[in-house]
């Protein structure tokens, strides 16, 4: 197997890690922390094809990855400010508790 | 057996996979989790001796490893490992002491049911501090001193339960933080100035010649050298970790953690990381003292702040009535010396203060364990005394480092580094203040450390826990006992007569040793200045010891208003809380009004420019457009009460959605698109 593929396989595994944690857990955090698992997945992604890709020298992955952490740690900032002002109001994090914004 | 820099890197690596090992056992496996802390520590401090004997091999060599991390276009960033007399001592002092601390942690930690996280933190330290110790690279190096940060402001707060504990931690993380923004500055200027970060390169390192001709050839606003200023923002950070004045209110509180965790990280290694880093930096620091132009040389700020430091903690330390406290601002006040001594030009004066001083202050505070653990965490010493009877051994092991603490001539360790460093201050020609000042805080360090054993260990008990208080076990006293002959012998590596350790920090394969008698006037006042401190203090406290817990301290009766504003450390907390804070609230309460008045105004205009259309709309639209919408409205609100069913609000339905949507688009692709 080459590197590539390798590092394809792990993001996958991630990627299926945070799917599935964002899925079935009912802790708030927890899904927010799947949430956080699949960006990194995709991550991996664009460092492994930017590393075994056709210009491996130019820093486009590093900074696409580098942007998109600092995005994923503005939106864990804001998501985590979310789940403390649910639990302020309602005592609890369970996503099954907070149903109010619906049509 | 040498160890030579490549392989560097396994000293750190070897407790950062002892911390991982902690991290995955569960909670019930704390033998699992003590034991791999504790093999793995045992592991790096005999790679340590090894890495010792290969750098003592040819001291003259910094060893150096360097490896490219990535590129940015032309740019290329490089960490390195680095290895040299400083390193390997300093590797070998923090395993040892880490590795007897870590043995008296699994006696002092075995009630807590939370163990095996405080030792995968512990590992977790220790690896972040080797890795800091054999940096190559400034980068290399911050990255490693944030983690010790992390490391302390987790271990701080490990019983976070307490809410003092929590309030203690952050206030520690945020207060060296404040240095560390001075260090990160520091650090993109010396890359953009300099072109590297790391230290020694074949010539072409930031403390290598070439660059610190023309770092220090340059000036800057207000006609400082380029090096000066990068030395002080580097400076910022080493006044955050080291605790030095301004920034040492974050070490006494500090003291909320696991007494195990003060004696390691906030007496012994980590606030020492701060005088590591200035002593591996020192070439840049020292790079202006040629010119003559300049307003102030960098190390001229240090000596003045490590002596204002040196001070302060001894004079508030005589005030605290806490047994960890006093240790702390004492601790504060020894930082302040090794930087009084880096100031004045020695930093190898520094570096054996620090060695002697790790040994002594972790002895002290495992005492000081020792005690708390056998009187059911009674710190206070008004509360302690008569515990000389039944804790013959720590009683015995405290003395040993209240005296090398207090530098007791000639037997203690203590009393050699001070030496050193006062020698050194004596002979720096810009000014004599900090040497006056030290001399000063000789006698305060002396007075306090017998305050602290007489009222702790004589008289009598004065509370029914300094009653029942008895000896610990073998995990705890072994320690003691260990770091106790160390605090005596390690002096013997740096006396006047032969400074082997000074030599070989120098990177000078003979040892100059002069009589004992060249400095005799100094040691002569130093020893006479120790006199009286200890005397003062056993005629205070140790003649006619506290009658009972709540009676008022001698001093207190004597002085009451010094004493006061003292116990209250000169009312640091309470001026940043009305000067910082309060910019910080007043900041708040600004963006607060901005946001509600200012911005919200806007909205509110655009809304009502919104509602005004609206209304013009509506008129048209009632007026002349109504006739054949209707039906075509009904068909909307249908299909608007279809898709609002479909948004029940559950997150997890939406998320569902996505997830199946997501394999739809997969198979899409897969199916269709690939080819």
């Amino acid at each position: 197997m080459s590197p590539l593929q390798i590092c394809l396989i792990i993001s996958t595994l991630l990627f299926c890690i945070g799917l599935v944690s964002a899925l079935t857990r009912s802790n708030a955090i927890m899904v927010l922390l799947g949430i956080e698992l699949m960006l990194n997945a995709a991550n991996i992604n664009f460092i492994a094809f930017w590393r075994y890709g056709p210009q491996p020298e130019a820093g486009m992955g590093v900074i696409f990855v580098l942007f998109s952490i600092a995005v994923a740690a503005a939106e864990a900032a804001v998501g985590l400010a979310l789940v403390i002002a649910i639990y302020r109001h309602r005592k609890s994090v369970r996503l099954q508790d907070a149903v109010q914004l619906k049509g | 057996m040498t160890l030579s820099a490549q392989f560097l890197w396994l000293i750190p690596a070897l407790p950062l996979a002892a911390a991982g090992i902690g991290a995955l056992t569960p909670r019930s496996g704390r033998k699992t989790a003590a034991g791999a802390a504790i093999l793995s520590l045992l592991g790096a401090f005999v790679l340590s001796c090894f890495a010792l004997n290969g750098a003592l091999a040819d001291p003259t060599m910094h060893a150096t490893y360097n490896f490219n991390w990535f590129d940015l276009g032309a740019t290329s960033l490089r960490l390195g490992f680095l290895l040299d007399p400083l390193t390997a001592f300093m590797c070998v002092m923090v395993t040892f002491v880490g590795l007897l601390i870590f043995i008296f942690s699994t006696g002092y930690m075995k009630e807590d049911a939370n163990s095996t996280r405080f030792f995968c933190f512990l590992s977790l330290f220790a690896a972040a501090m080797l890795g800091l110790l054999v940096a190559n690279s400034l980068l290399l190096l911050f990255i490693c001193w944030e983690l010790v940060g992390l490391a302390s402001y987790l271990l701080i707060g490990f019983w976070f339960h307490k809410p003092s504990a929590a309030a203690a931690a952050k206030k520690a993380f945020i207060t060296t933080r404040i240095g560390d923004l001075g260090l990160l500055l520091g650090i993109l200027w010396l890359q953009h100035a300099g072109g590297t970060l790391l230290f020694y390169d074949g010539g072409n390192g930031a403390l290598e010649s070439s660059v610190l001709a023309s770092l220090a050839g340059q000036t800057v606003a207000g006609g400082l050298a380029l090096s000066t200023a990068i030395g002080l923002l580097i400076f910022c950070g080493a006044i955050g970790k080291s605790g030095q004045f301004p920034l040492h209110v974050w070490l006494p509180d500090a003291m909320e953690g696991p007494t195990p965790v003060s004696a390691l990280i906030h007496a012994a290694t980590m606030v020492a990381a701060g005088v590591f880093l200035i002593a591996r930096v020192f070439p840049l620091m020292s790079a202006d003292l040629a010119l003559t132009t300049v307003p102030v040389h960098a190390l001229t700020v240090v000596a003045f702040i490590g002596a204002i430091t040196a001070l302060l903690g001894a004079s508030i330390a005589v005030a605290q009535n806490d047994i960890k406290r006093i240790l702390a601002f004492s601790t504060v006040s020894q930082l302040g010396y090794m930087m009084l001594a880096i100031g004045v030009g020695s930093w190898v004066a520094a570096i054996f203060h620090l060695l002697t001083h790790a040994f002594f202050k972790a002895l002290l505070f495992l005492g000081a364990g020792s005690v708390i653990h056998a009187a059911h965490h009674e710190q206070d010493i008004r509360s302690l005394g008569g515990l000389r009877g039944p804790m013959r051994v720590t009683f015995a092991t405290f003395a040993v480092g209240m005296m090398a603490l207090a530098g007791v001539p000639f037997l203690f360790s203590g009393f050699w580094s001070k030496e050193a460093i006062l020698h050194a201050a004596h002979l720096w020609d810009v000014s004599h203040l900090p040497f006056y000042i030290g001399l000063v805080a000789v006698v305060l360090t002396a007075f306090y450390s017998t305050r602290l054993v007489a009222e702790t260990f004589f008289g009598r008990p004065r509370s029914p826990a300094a009653e029942h208080a008895h000896e610990n076990s073998a995990a705890m006293t072994g320690p003691l006992v260990l770091l106790a002959v160390c605090a005596v012998l390690l002096g013997f590596i740096g006396t006047p007569a032969f400074p082997w350790l000074q030599a070989k920090l120098l990177g000078q394969t003979e040892i100059h040793g002069h009589s004992l008698f060249d400095g005799a006037g100094l040691m002569i006042t130093s020893i006479v200045l120790v006199a009286l401190g200890i005397g003062a203090g056993w005629a205070i406290y140790g003649r006619r010891p506290r009658a009972n817990a709540t009676a008022r301290d001698p001093l207190e009766a004597r002085a009451p208003r010094l004493f006061a504003a003292l116990s209250n450390r000169l009312g640091f907390d309470e001026f940043y809380a009305s000067t910082v804070f309060r910019l910080n609230d007043g900041l708040a309460i600004v963006s607060d009004r901005l946001d509600r008045h200012v911005w919200d105004g806007a909205v509110r205009f655009l809304a009502l420019l919104g509602v005004f259309t609206g209304q013009v709309n509506r008129d048209t639209d009632e007026q002349g457009l109504n006739a054949g919408f209707t039906a075509a409205s009904e068909k909307l609100r249908d299909a608007g009460k279809f898709y609002s069913q479909r948004q029940s609000g559950e997150a997890h339905g939406y998320l569902r959605t996505l997830a199946f949507g997501f394999v739809i688009v997969l198979l899409l692709v897969i199916l269709g698109g690939a080819r």
